[in-house]
């Protein structure tokens, strides 16, 4: 064969095992580490997985959160205004984080149907809401306040 | 009065990159010269404009005029000065407004340095950059006025700065961050231009190769500092999220390192032309895509600023034109200007070229990750999130096959090696490495395996990096003399490269020995953690000019001796309410002990602490500020100052260094 085109056979070849090595790294990577949404309604009507990671996020009802005295466990409610999702955590919560504010738990949800939670995320500043939050509020009807729309 | 002056000399602005994007281009098609000379005074027109559109928005801000809608939303009369003046890009508008002056800085800056350059090239080139300056101005001038009035209906006061962006880091990372991002637009112009020319030869790579590297440095530095702001600022101890936004930066590094190392190889040796090309294309169309993911509000981070559909749809057509624009060209003109130039496959080409498949590769996989849920959430199929482990699991990998083909490429030789020179060459640095990755990290409490391969390899590039300087030294007749001969280019690939074995060794060594204890604490308590024991003092409330804060008192001791006095806050912004952790760090070289403010608990005065201990992980951020230096050290070389009778040389000649 031509020189060059043995370099070029040899330069395809590489591409092409070095490709396929790389989307079998991505397949297997993505496959235990992407986590759906789920808005509070649809946990409670048992469309979100049991034993695997999603998100779930919703307003912090007010007067839910229940801090333990002598460790770092916290219990809020995360609502839509149509269905309530416990929630389990144990950390240091981000400083925007309160009742009556937006938040997205991701976590696990148990035979229960309590989320126990790996992160909390609240939102970055005060005017905004989470998006995925302002989604599920839209689809339940109510603003963030509860009121309906 | 001054906000109109900025909005006019805006408008003037966007006038003159109308006509730098038209005249010259026409210029050159028809071999008009008096149309292409009007190029440079153009950009420096350009240039000038902008920036008195922009110190126009600096004065607004700090004269606290709040008629001026940005200020009102985002400066307050208690802001310190400083933080009034970095307010002013800590905003959507004010962010665009950046990225135009630093747009029109470069367009100036290759103006007035390419002297040596044809004037049929500068035009092309100048043209092009005041092609992305029309798209860039006229987004700001439709749909994001940084000038817009509260008229009537001025509010007394401001809303004030997001305080997480109160800080003396983000004051210089948003420029350090764009001038990189923007600096690629300098190689995309002279890709198209190369294209639009049908002519792409060793002297084009000369010119482009300097330019690229600056911008490439600048990105590094912008990276690095957003990772150290995030470190100390955000209060979770993190460096590095794998955010959206973060990738939205990281990409256009990833394809530009694989570009600054292709053009090294079409320089030297004719090669990759075409490739380059289009890794150049690549490169500016990453940035653009970042700034669209960034601003067009599609994300969410602290930097998404704007949620205006217009906005993002703007930015989409823009994207699209440049991406499809250019890539169209290329298509047509690619073949006219690929190479023919054959290597061995034992050679300095051959390593490159494997960089470039790593480092595309990785680039990709960034994007696919980034891209993934935006994806799945167009389709309707729902609101996926892809986290930190799909990066790590795919990033890691290819970074540790990288470095063997690292340190093989600066000893190795252009067109044809041998593998026998190979193990001549890297035996002894070989096993010198093997010993250091087993022994050195015996230094920390606990073995770890993955430090001890990052160690190694880390340790291999430096021992050949360091054999090779020797040989290029020894023949000499004194080492100083040796040392001297050695071009400015050589230096800065070894600075660069130890910057990344630097960063490989940080990154590795935080990740792994790091330790984290998030716990309850009250004043008089103590943690210990790595053998530092953590003393809560007390708690005492604190005020600054903005805000108020509880302040806890730390005292770190370690077998009985006073290492640090740290003082964490917990702060209340007056004007927002905002509330806000303020980390408290005593760094050093071999670790970083870091305390977090979380939240009250109970009455008794106790808290949420968050103590860290985080070894070596300041070599992460001195290894990209070494390789940032070593991109600019390159731009010193000789070579690239030539006068224009050296331009023609043929492609391919025999030049030392990297």
């Amino acid at each position: 064969m031509h020189p060059v085109r043995k370099q070029r056979l040899i330069l395809v070849l590489f591409v092409v095992l070095f490709s396929s090595a790389a989307i079998g790294l991505v397949t297997y990577a993505l496959r235990g580490n992407i986590n759906l949404f789920f808005p509070p309604a649809e946990v409670a009507q048992g469309k979100a997985p049991v034993g695997q990671p999603i998100r779930v996020g919703g307003m912090v009802l007010d007067g839910s959160v229940n801090r333990s005295d002598d460790s770092l466990r916290i219990m809020f409610e995360l609502t839509d205004y149509e269905a309530v999702v416990p929630v389990v955590y144990e950390g240091i919560l981000p400083d925007l984080f309160g009742e009556g504010q937006g938040a997205v738990a991701s976590g696990v949800l148990n035979e229960q149907g309590v989320l126990i939670a790996s992160e909390v995320l609240a939102k970055h500043d005060e005017n905004y809401m989470p998006p995925e939050v302002a989604a599920a509020l839209e689809q339940s009807g109510f603003d963030h306040k509860g009121k309906a729309k | 009065m001054i906000p109109e002056i900025g909005h006019f000399a805006l408008i003037i602005g966007f006038s003159l990159s109308l006509i730098l994007a038209t005249v010259p281009a026409w210029g050159a098609w028809r071999r008009n010269s008096r149309a292409m000379a009007l190029a440079p005074g153009l950009a420096v027109g350009m240039l000038v404009f902008v920036s008195i559109s922009f110190i126009c928005l600096c004065v607004a801000f700090l004269q606290d005029d709040f008629s001026v809608k940005v200020v009102a939303s985002n400066s307050n009369s208690l802001l310190p000065p400083i933080y009034k003046f970095s307010a002013v890009w800590g905003n959507h508008e004010g962010s665009l407004l950046l990225w135009g002056l630093i747009l029109s800085f470069w367009t100036a800056a290759v103006a007035l340095f390419s002297s040596q350059l044809p004037l049929l090239m500068l035009s092309r080139v100048l043209s092009v950059m005041g092609g992305i300056a029309v798209g860039f101005l006229s987004f700001m001038l439709l749909t994001s006025n940084p000038f817009a009035r509260l008229l009537p209906g001025t509010p007394a006061d401001g809303n004030d700065l997001n305080p997480l962006l109160q800080d003396p880091g983000l004051i210089i990372h948003p420029p350090l961050l764009y001038m990189g991002y923007v600096g690629f637009s300098v190689a995309f112009a002279f890709a198209i231009a190369a294209l639009l020319g049908g002519r792409l030869d060793a002297s084009w790579a000369r010119w482009s190769r300097p330019w690229t590297n600056v911008a490439w440095a600048f990105l590094t530095l912008g990276i690095m500092l957003g990772s150290w702001w995030a470190y100390y600022e955000l209060g979770w101890g993190g460096w590095w999220f794998w955010d959206p936004v973060e990738n939205a930066s990281f990409m256009p590094w990833l394809a530009g390192t694989a570009l600054i190392h292709s053009l090294a190889a079409t320089e030297k040796r004719g090669l990759f032309k075409s490739w380059t090309v289009l890794l150049a294309i690549f490169a500016f169309s990453l940035s653009l895509l970042g700034t669209f993911l960034v601003r067009s509000g599609v994300l969410t981070s602290v930097h998404a600023f704007a949620t205006d559909p217009a906005r993002g749809l703007f930015i989409l057509i823009f994207l699209a034109f440049v991406v499809g624009g250019s890539l169209t060209l290329y298509a047509l003109r690619a073949p006219a200007v690929s190479s023919r130039v054959s290597f061995e496959w034992v050679s300095r080409e051959s390593l490159i070229l494997c960089n470039n498949v790593v480092f595309l590769v990785a680039t990709l996989t960034v994007l696919f990750g980034t891209l993934f849920p935006l994806i799945m959430d167009a389709l309707g199929a729902g609101k996926y999130s892809v986290g930190p482990p799909y990066f790590n699991a795919v990033f890691v990998p290819l970074m540790a096959l990288l470095v063997p083909f690292m340190g093989l490429g600066p000893v190795s030789r252009w067109k044809r090696d041998s593998t026998r020179r190979w193990q001549s060459e890297l035996a002894i640095p070989t096993v010198v490495a093997l010993l250091c990755g087993l022994t050195l990290p015996l230094l920390n409490a606990q073995y770890n395996v993955w430090v001890a391969l990052a160690v190694a390899l880390s340790a291999w590039l430096l021992l050949g990096l360091l054999r090779d300087l020797w040989y290029r030294v020894r023949g000499a007749a004194s080492v100083a003399a040796g040392l001297r001969r050695i071009t400015p280019s050589y230096w800065g690939m070894f600075v660069a490269h130890l910057g990344f074995a630097a960063c490989v060794t940080g990154v590795v060594a935080t990740s792994q020995y790091n330790i984290e204890h998030d716990l309850k604490m009250s004043p008089g308590d103590t943690e210990v953690i790595a053998g530092y024991e953590f003393h809560f003092v007390e708690l005492v409330p604190a005020r600054g000019p903005n805000f108020v804060a509880d302040e806890a008192r730390f005292e770190v001791t370690r077998d009985g001796e006073m290492v640090a006095q740290l003082a964490p806050q917990k702060r209340r912004y007056l004007a927002s309410g905002q509330v806000m952790t303020e980390a408290a760090i005593d760094d050093g070289l071999f670790r970083d002990l870091f305390v977090a403010m979380g939240e009250p608990i109970g009455q008794d005065g106790a808290w949420a602490m968050r103590l860290h201990y985080k070894p070596m992980v300041r070599w992460m951020w001195l290894g990209a500020i070494m390789m940032a230096l070593g991109a600019f050290t390159t731009v010193l070389d000789k070579r690239y100052r030539r006068v224009r009778s050296a331009v023609s040389a043929p492609a391919g000649e025999a030049l030392h260094g990297a």
